[in-house]
């Protein structure tokens, strides 16, 4: 018998008082060599930008490993490797946020097929009474999200929303759109 | 197979075994599109969801620690010089899953108003004072037993624009991780008796009753300290893992 779940309520607008904290959009420190920079802006349905918003980020390390008892493989020890997994950055007036981390290594999915490098994003602001739950991709990854077994169930015109657009340099771009023509894909986890 | 010291059966071909999250029950959590709450009518997704499988990144999740708190963190009256304005309350509780195994050494934090509903933060008009004694802000890690315990202050009520003469209810905001990306919430502390509930379409946007009074805390006397604070009880129920996963496969 399993008990009744406590119900999610939105971080409504004052959720800064607590929950950035400066390094949070840090996942790795900026130096960190192979360090990336996703950038981003979070938009309404009207096509304003969101500048109340909070983006979480969730991911493997470049190994494909969690540093979590339920990754049974364990994670592989690089050193002093300053790497966190968790990023987490509240949206600016002009709805633009900023992760800064290492690509994830692909992922075994458990049934022999294996998952493309990828990112989990919460989306959470005043208005949103659940988070959003997607998903960011890679560009340069064409031939591993061909064969993704979760893009794979994306209807194909929208994958694109979900994979990041590459911005030169160590940046990437992903833009996050709740509703309207470029409607991110959104998740049911 | 092989069992883990978690208790999952592992195969032994070296193939995943990763537990298995429950899905919320219907009603359990508010619909995104809630036109009651006028604000998420454009920052709710329109187009279906699609369905995410629990695989590796789902079911693991950050396990953010100690090193992100202080003592003062969960005792909100001893953050400044002086004490803050208003009834001070002991606001505790458990925090466990759904299949009542409680979560230990998970980060929970909190944020609320003052005494005068009013919050520290320079997005808010509402003219009501500030207290420079309070700011309103807590961190706790929950014990063994997934218990933990705020000392802080009434918050009280306050006029929003969301329609005519709208005031939120007293609460205190909470914010969850769990053990698991699945597990994440953030949710709201509402009192019990609080005439306004009634009217509050963001309580209100849950659609199952029971479910929605999960979130309002238990007034506890036990608890409370003589000639010193009122006790609040607040647990919170994180989705649980679907345990039919884990039965030994028939050979």
């Amino acid at each position: 018998m399993s008990e009744l779940l406590t119900p999610s309520q939105t971080v409504g607008p004052y959720f800064s008082m607590r929950l950035p904290w400066p390094e949070g959009p840090y996942v790795v420190p900026a130096d960190t060599p192979g360090a990336i920079t996703i950038l981003g802006r979070l938009y309404d349905g009207a096509g304003a930008a969101i500048p109340d918003g909070l983006i979480e980020t969730w991911q493997a390390d470049p190994n494909g490993r969690f540093a979590h008892p339920d990754d049974h493989r364990g994670p592989i020890v690089d050193g002093d490797l300053a790497f966190r997994g968790f990023g987490r950055c509240k949206t600016n007036h002009d709805g633009s946020f900023k992760i800064v981390t290492l690509k994830p290594g692909p992922l075994p999915f458990g049934d022999g097929r294996t998952e493309a490098p990828h990112i989990d994003v919460s989306v959470f602001a005043r208005g949103m009474l659940d988070r959003s739950v997607t998903r960011i991709y890679f560009p340069e990854e064409e031939a591993a999200n061909a064969a993704d077994p979760v893009l794979e169930v994306v209807p194909a015109h929208r994958r694109s929303t979900l994979i990041a657009i590459p911005g030169g340099d160590g940046l990437l771009r992903f833009d996050i759109y709740m509703q309207g023509d470029r409607e991110t894909v959104f998740f049911d986890l | 197979m092989t069992v883990s010291e978690q208790g999952l059966i592992v195969p032994d071909s070296g193939e995943l075994a990763l537990p298995e999250y429950m899905k919320p029950q219907p009603g359990n959590h508010p619909p995104l599109d809630s036109p009651g709450y006028k604000s998420t009518a454009l920052r709710h997704p329109k187009q279906p969801l699609v369905l995410l499988p629990h695989r590796l990144t789902e079911v693991t999740g950050p396990l953010l620690g100690d090193e992100l708190i202080t003592m003062q963190d969960a005792d909100l009256t001893t953050q400044h010089a002086g004490e803050p304005q208003g009834q001070r309350i002991i606001v505790f509780g458990q925090v466990r899953d759904s299949d009542g195994r409680p979560v230990p050494d998970t980060l929970v934090e909190i944020w609320q108003t003052n005494a005068a509903g009013r919050y520290r933060h320079s997005r808010e008009h509402h003219p009501a004072p500030l207290d420079p004694n309070f700011t309103g802000v807590g961190r706790a890690i929950t014990d063994q037993g997934g218990r933990y315990r705020f000392i802080t202050i009434q918050p009280g009520s306050y006029p929003w624009g969301n329609h005519y003469n709208a005031w939120r209810p007293a609460h205190i905001h909470y914010s969850l991780f769990g053990r698991a990306f699945t597990q994440r919430l953030v949710t709201q502390m509402y009192f019990p008796g609080d005439p306004l509930l009634a009217y509050d379409p963001i309580y209100n946007s849950v659609p199952d009753e029971k479910s929605k009074l999960r979130m309002v805390a238990e007034f506890s006397i036990e608890d409370t300290q003589p000639e010193w604070a009122l006790a609040y009880r607040f647990d919170i129920v994180l989705r649980g893992r679907d345990q039919s996963v884990f039965e030994e496969p028939h050979a």
